[in-house]
């Protein structure tokens, strides 16, 4: 399974990245929106993980820009803050999972299956 | 605290509140309001009372004692001219008589004797009349005595005649023995030398004739001489001759009437006159008493009077100032509980705000450190080198459970700092319960401690945030697992409360919380567990109780156990979801 990874944390990134590719996940990395945007126009995934507050575009701006390339595309979110209004916009959005980092390894395992698994578009 | 245990009967809160139940200093000195306000308002409408009641007090005593003088004024005048008319009238007949006859007629016995009964007819009260020479010696007499022959010239009448021609004597016994007065005129004879005729009047006539005929009089009128002796008998100051108890007046022509300590130390009204050319003063005594019986009554009525309606105002001034002052007292202790509310929840907000902001910065880092150390974790797993190598697995393993303790920590306090609005349902607090022991169970379970339900019959739905509530009896529950020993007991009671509201009582038989944290269980890091615990819980359940319009109390011994009572709304108040930091 091909999936995006979006965090303006390079370390972050860098780490969660490789333990996901353990888990048998191909992994694009970005660590800006821009890139993220490049990267979904020459790779299509299934879900894409991003981080609610980064610098330039935020992870909602993202989330639309990349559901235009890719209708298809699952989202999860990682959050640092926990807002209420961020969550309550991504669950309008049709966000499969908000999660708080940190974050266990076997959770999101969970959730990009869970997300996965879900009908596209839906 | 001051303990005034007197002032406690009386139910005034307010009489010994140096501190409020909050612990505040109150606005004001209540009681020193009360005092000065009773005081000041007592003034106000007794002074006018008591100063218009004794002015009128003084007023109708100054014109009783003017009007108590005046018929005492007018029986002494009455009297005066009565006296004076009597001695006239007798004085100008043996005038008559001296100058009517000559000196060889008078001593005539028989012609005497004719003489006095014509006076006697016409004027009455003579005893006898006698005619004396100028040796004094009586030469022709006509009376009851048999005083024929005697000699007069040491008497003290004699000598006055004497000299002044015409004489009024003191009342006295004289040989006969009877007290009697004597009035005499002197006539000079051609061929020289002189006689005098002399007649003598019964005292008791004097007495009859100045004494008012009217029986309800309680006047006592008499005479005296100058030397202060009875020349008639006075009711009260003795008999004829007897001597004057009191001050012999002083002397005047008009009458005069003062008021006098009399005997006993009585008041007396006594009026006076000197009875012209006589010895005589004419003495009217009245008591004052007599004279003021009805102003006693007056008195007494006005002075009732007063002290009734000055009990009445007294009464109305304290429970109106009591009324008036309690209000004020408990308008200011709402004000300190209104204002402890909101630093409580000013400082809640503020800790909510820093604890965010510490959460989110701390987030990312321990994100990092957490996916590093899984990294290494997973790496080790796959390769042969390190995967046995238990002691570096026990090292990455203990760094992920750090990262999972602080990421809890961070996790809380983010949910302590979240905004998030209240949605209401109607539900069933008992159903609630059940569910949140649903999630406990297991571990009370296998603690073997005993958890009890008593929820009471027919308990209202309420209107709340069913997440919210959860969490609340979560927090409250999980403290109670957390203080009772195994095999320990949790009681949980749901009732009724104030027809408004339902009460959640979660008690538990644990350690129990000192005095002196239990004012601070509910502020935000303030833990007894020591590593184990955050510190946050109760806060946490302290804000979500106020954003649900309720109230959170606890009442805990040490050794004993503790008591959480949650107090929420049946139905939500309009501003429920209003609350809680923003």
């Amino acid at each position: 399974m091909r999936i995006l990874l979006v965090d303006d944390e390079h370390e972050l990134v860098t780490a969660l990245s490789e333990r996901l590719e353990i888990r048998g996940f191909v992994v694009d990395c970005a660590e800006t929106g821009n890139d993220a945007l490049d990267m979904a126009s020459k790779n299509e995934h299934e879900v894409a993980i991003l981080d609610v507050k980064m610098p330039g575009l935020s992870g909602l701006m993202l989330m639309e820009r990349l559901a235009k390339i890719q209708p298809g595309m699952r989202f999860i979110f990682l959050t640092g803050h926990g807002c209420e209004s961020d969550y309550r916009a991504c669950e309008q959005a049709g966000v499969c999972s908000y999660i708080m980092k940190p974050v266990k390894i076997d959770s999101l395992v969970e959730r990009i299956r869970e997300a996965a698994a879900r009908e596209k578009g839906s | 605290m001051r303990h005034v245990p007197g002032h406690r009967r009386f139910g005034l809160p307010f009489w010994q509140a140096s501190t409020l139940p909050s612990g505040e200093k109150p606005l004001f000195n209540y009681r020193r309001i009360w005092v000065k306000t009773v005081l000041g308002m007592s003034i106000v409408a007794l002074v006018p009372l008591v100063v218009m009641t004794l002015f009128n007090l003084y007023q109708y005593d100054k014109t009783l004692a003017a009007e108590s003088t005046f018929p005492v004024m007018r029986l002494v005048s009455d009297t005066q001219r009565t006296i004076e008319a009597f001695l006239e009238e007798r004085k100008a007949a043996i005038e008559f008589v001296v100058h009517d006859n000559d000196f060889a007629a008078l001593s005539d016995q028989g012609r005497l004797q004719e003489l006095f009964v014509r006076m006697d007819v016409a004027f009455g009260g003579f005893v006898d009349l006698g005619v004396i020479d100028e040796t004094g010696k009586q030469l022709a007499y006509v009376g009851p005595y048999d005083l024929h022959g005697k000699n007069y010239a040491d008497q003290d009448w004699f000598e006055q005649v004497s000299q002044r021609g015409i004489y009024v004597s003191d009342v006295f016994r004289g040989y006969r023995d009877v007290p009697h007065m004597v009035i005499a005129a002197k006539h000079d004879k051609e061929q020289g030398g002189f006689y005098i005729v002399r007649a003598t009047i019964d005292a008791a006539l004097l007495t009859s004739r100045i004494n008012p005929q009217d029986g309800n009089s309680r006047s006592d009128v008499f005479i005296i001489n100058q030397g202060g002796i009875l020349q008639t008998t006075s009711t009260r100051s003795g008999k004829v001759l007897d001597r004057y108890s009191l001050h012999v007046p002083s002397p005047t022509s008009v009458p005069v009437v003062k008021r006098v300590e009399g005997p006993g130390g009585r008041s007396l009204i006594l009026g006076h006159v000197y009875i012209a050319d006589t010895p005589f003063i004419l003495v009217v005594a009245k008591q004052h008493r007599d004279i003021l019986s009805g102003w006693w009554k007056l008195r007494a009525t006005l002075l009732t009077f007063l002290a009734l309606s000055s009990a009445v105002i007294l009464i109305v001034v304290v429970a109106v100032v009591t009324f008036l002052v309690e209000g004020a007292y408990e308008a200011d202790m709402r004000r300190t509980i209104t204002v402890h509310q909101m630093e409580h929840t000013s400082k809640m907000a503020s800790v909510g705000r820093l604890a965010a902001g510490v959460a989110h910065e701390i987030n990312n880092p321990l994100a990092i450190i957490g996916e590093k150390a899984g990294l290494i974790k997973d790496l080790f797993t796959i390769s042969k080198t390190y995967a046995a190598d238990e002691r570096l697995m026990g090292l990455v393993d203990s760094i992920l459970a750090a990262v999972e303790r602080c990421s809890t920590i961070t996790h809380r306090l983010l949910g302590f700092a979240k905004h998030v609005d209240v949605t209401l349902d109607d539900i069933d607090p008992a159903a609630t319960v059940k569910e949140v022991l649903g999630l406990l169970g297991k571990e009370a379970e296998y603690r073997e401690i005993r958890i009890s339900l008593d929820a009471e019959d027919g308990l209202p739905k309420i209107t709340t945030d069913r997440g919210q509530l959860q969490q609340v009896l979560l927090n409250i529950i999980n403290n109670a697992l957390d203080a009772v020993k195994d095999r320990g007991r949790i009681d949980i009671g749901l009732a009724s409360y104030r027809h408004d509201r339902v009460s959640i009582v979660i008690a538990d038989d644990g350690c129990g919380i000192g005095p002196s944290d239990q004012k601070r269980i509910f502020e935000p890091f303030f833990t007894t567990k020591k590593e184990k615990g955050t510190g946050l819980g109760l806060s946490i359940t302290y804000g979500l109780v106020q954003k649900l319009g309720g109230e959170i109390r606890v009442d805990s011994e040490l050794g004993k156990g503790t008591r959480f009572t949650v107090l929420l709304p049946i139905r939500p108040a309009r501003n429920t979801t209003g609350q809680g930091e923003r």
